[in-house]
């Protein structure tokens, strides 16, 4: 069971935060869930593989070839903030 | 007007109709049922212009083979100079800067594409109500839900609004919002199609898929598609057959069909009788049908949520309002900026499944959950591939019962995700799927019919499918 302090845990690795008026609920959803998925306990998985990669193909090679795919000014045309060169975001450092 | 590619195509070629007049016909139709509320944009001048230059190439006999078709794309496979939003308010304003492989395939073969689709908000959801823009409507009755999340792409052929769709199908968003629309919807087997320009959800899980209203369109669509792709490492570079030639079915398969789904006491009286009824025709055809037990099935949504959960807490994670989509006005500092901009971008159903998926990745509980479900996967894939080494095909109805009521079930996360109770195992083990249509309930409301397959065995899947279609 998850409790506020897990949950403040969860959204801060998340980057996310809820209004205080939200948390009750979304901690009830979650924990319904969470008691929901816990039947897996039941299965005996003893000696068995994790299952990971669906695909067949392994270790899918080819040259590396620069072909300057997008130009700076594109890269940057989704940008909340920009200069002419670079992403912009607030302040990291006080110096 | 027309249903079917084949019709559309001989009309063409007979100079009986232009690429123009299609492309203004389904534009009407998209603005006569604006309130079904499918496309999040229309490119309509785009459209026609590229009509006039097909039509053109039809004169000079250097059409390819999809000109006349006009596709729909979800909102999730990105289209270079074109809106991309997921559903989300997150990526308000983002254009993309490339096309997906599938889209560069379609236009290669002169397909037309009309308009981007609505869905549930990064494809998380069954019923198309998590959309940032809204909830779409079934055009078979306005106060239901037509399925999710691609549920704009389905009533979009539903409604004659475009032929075929582009949707992706994580758990089932292809085939059960084509079962509650009346349609043909394909999951290819994982890794058949190319992923490269499509929005990430849970990338062990995620497929392509296509949306038709027969079968014949399916096969041809999927055949140009599908196939190796230097641009994405997962991709099958297994040779595509050439599926909508291979369409006439003559063999006696054996077919399986999963007690537990059949009998389940969750399937409406309506949707059991027609999915008997279908296992009654094929006995009576002269096919091996036999009912199999799958006990493991009441573990397969329990662990289906436990992994795409997690995968989606990490694919969402570029989400930061720093590259690209919304950044909160309020951000004070660097931390901040992430916080307020994803709290505020996400919709409530993808930040919960961000949480329950951060939560099951976390140290403590690693091993207990996440761990532990990727072993059940693999025992549910086992246990799938024993099925496959009697029977050619395991069938079941696309979904318990028809489509519900618009909020019918949004007050409760898990009743929405045991809609996705028999779609759901094709995902796990990665193979193919179809739904087709089989009837319609008391309500007028359509049924779907699942047929599953072996890995990369669509040629057969399309071409039995092809036949109890018909």
């Amino acid at each position: 069971m998850i409790n506020t302090d897990t949950l403040h845990k969860i959204a801060n690795l998340a980057r996310l935060e809820f209004e205080p008026a939200d948390e009750a609920k979304l901690l009830a959803d979650l924990n319904k869930i969470l008691d929901w998925v816990a039947m897996l306990q039941e299965v005996n998985t003893e000696g068995v593989e994790p299952l990971i990669h669906l695909s067949e193909e392994v270790n899918v090679f080819r040259a590396d070839v620069v072909q300057n795919q997008i130009e700076r000014e594109k890269a940057l045309w989704n940008a909340p903030q920009k200069d002419e060169e670079y992403f912009k975001v607030p302040k990291v450092l006080d110096i | 007007m027309y249903s079917a590619f084949r019709d559309i195509r001989q009309a063409l070629f007979e100079n009986r109709l232009t690429c123009v007049d299609l492309v203004k016909y389904y534009l009407q139709n998209i603005e006569n049922q604006a309130d079904l509320n499918v496309f999040l944009s229309v490119y309509a001048e785009e459209a026609l212009a590229q009509a006039h230059l097909i039509d053109q190439k039809i004169q000079n006999q250097t059409a390819g083979r999809l000109a006349g078709m006009v596709i729909g794309l979800k909102d999730v496979i990105c289209y270079q100079n074109h809106p991309l939003q997921g559903g989300s308010k997150i990526l308000n304003g983002f254009v993309s800067q490339f096309s997906a492989t599938v889209v560069e395939r379609l236009l290669a073969e002169d397909a037309i594409i009309i308009g981007r689709q609505n869905c549930d908000e990064f494809a998380m959801g069954s019923s198309n109500e998590n959309s940032a823009f809204g909830v779409v409507r079934n055009a078979a009755d306005k106060n239901r839900v037509p399925g999710g999340s691609s549920g704009g792409s389905a009533v979009a052929v539903q409604a004659n609004m475009c032929l075929a769709s582009l949707g992706s199908d994580t758990g089932g968003s292809v085939r059960q919002p084509a079962a509650f629309c009346g349609l043909v919807g394909l999951k290819p087997t994982y890794s058949r199609i190319s992923r490269y320009g499509l929005v990430a959800y849970a990338s062990s899980f995620d497929c392509i898929g296509i949306i038709t209203q027969n079968v014949e369109d399916n096969a041809l669509l999927l055949e140009i598609i599908a196939g190796g792709d230097a641009f994405d490492s997962t991709v099958s570079f297994r040779a595509v057959p050439k599926y909508s030639q291979s369409l006439n079915f003559s063999q006696k398969p054996k077919i399986a069909y999963l007690r537990e789904a059949v009998e389940s006491a969750g399937l409406s009286e309506a949707v059991r009788v027609h999915t008997r009824q279908k296992l009654d025709f094929l006995r009576q055809a002269g096919y091996v049908v036999e009912a199999v037990d799958f006990p493991l099935i009441k573990y397969i949504l329990p662990t289906y949520y436990i992994l795409t959960t997690a995968e989606a807490s990490s694919n969402l994670a570029r989400f930061d309002g720093v590259r690209y989509g919304y950044r909160s006005p309020q951000a004070q500092d660097l931390r901040n900026m992430y916080v307020r901009s994803r709290q505020e971008g996400f919709g409530a159903e993808v930040q919960r499944r961000i949480m329950l998926g951060t939560f099951v990745l976390s140290a403590d509980y690693y091993d207990a959950y996440y761990t532990k479900a990727q072993k059940v996967r693999r025992l549910i894939q086992e246990a799938t591939n024993e099925i496959f080494k009697k029977y050619d095909f395991l069938v079941m109805p696309t979904t318990p019962r028809t489509a519900f009521e618009i909020g019918a079930l949004t007050g409760d996360p898990i009743q929405m995700y045991l809609e996705d109770l028999f779609t759901v195992q094709a995902n796990l083990v990665g193979k193919p799927a179809i739904s087709i249509p089989n009837g319609v309930d008391e309500k007028g409301l359509p049924i779907g019919f699942q047929i599953m397959a072996d890995s990369f065995q669509e040629a057969d899947l399309l071409a039995f499918a092809n036949y109890l279609a018909q």
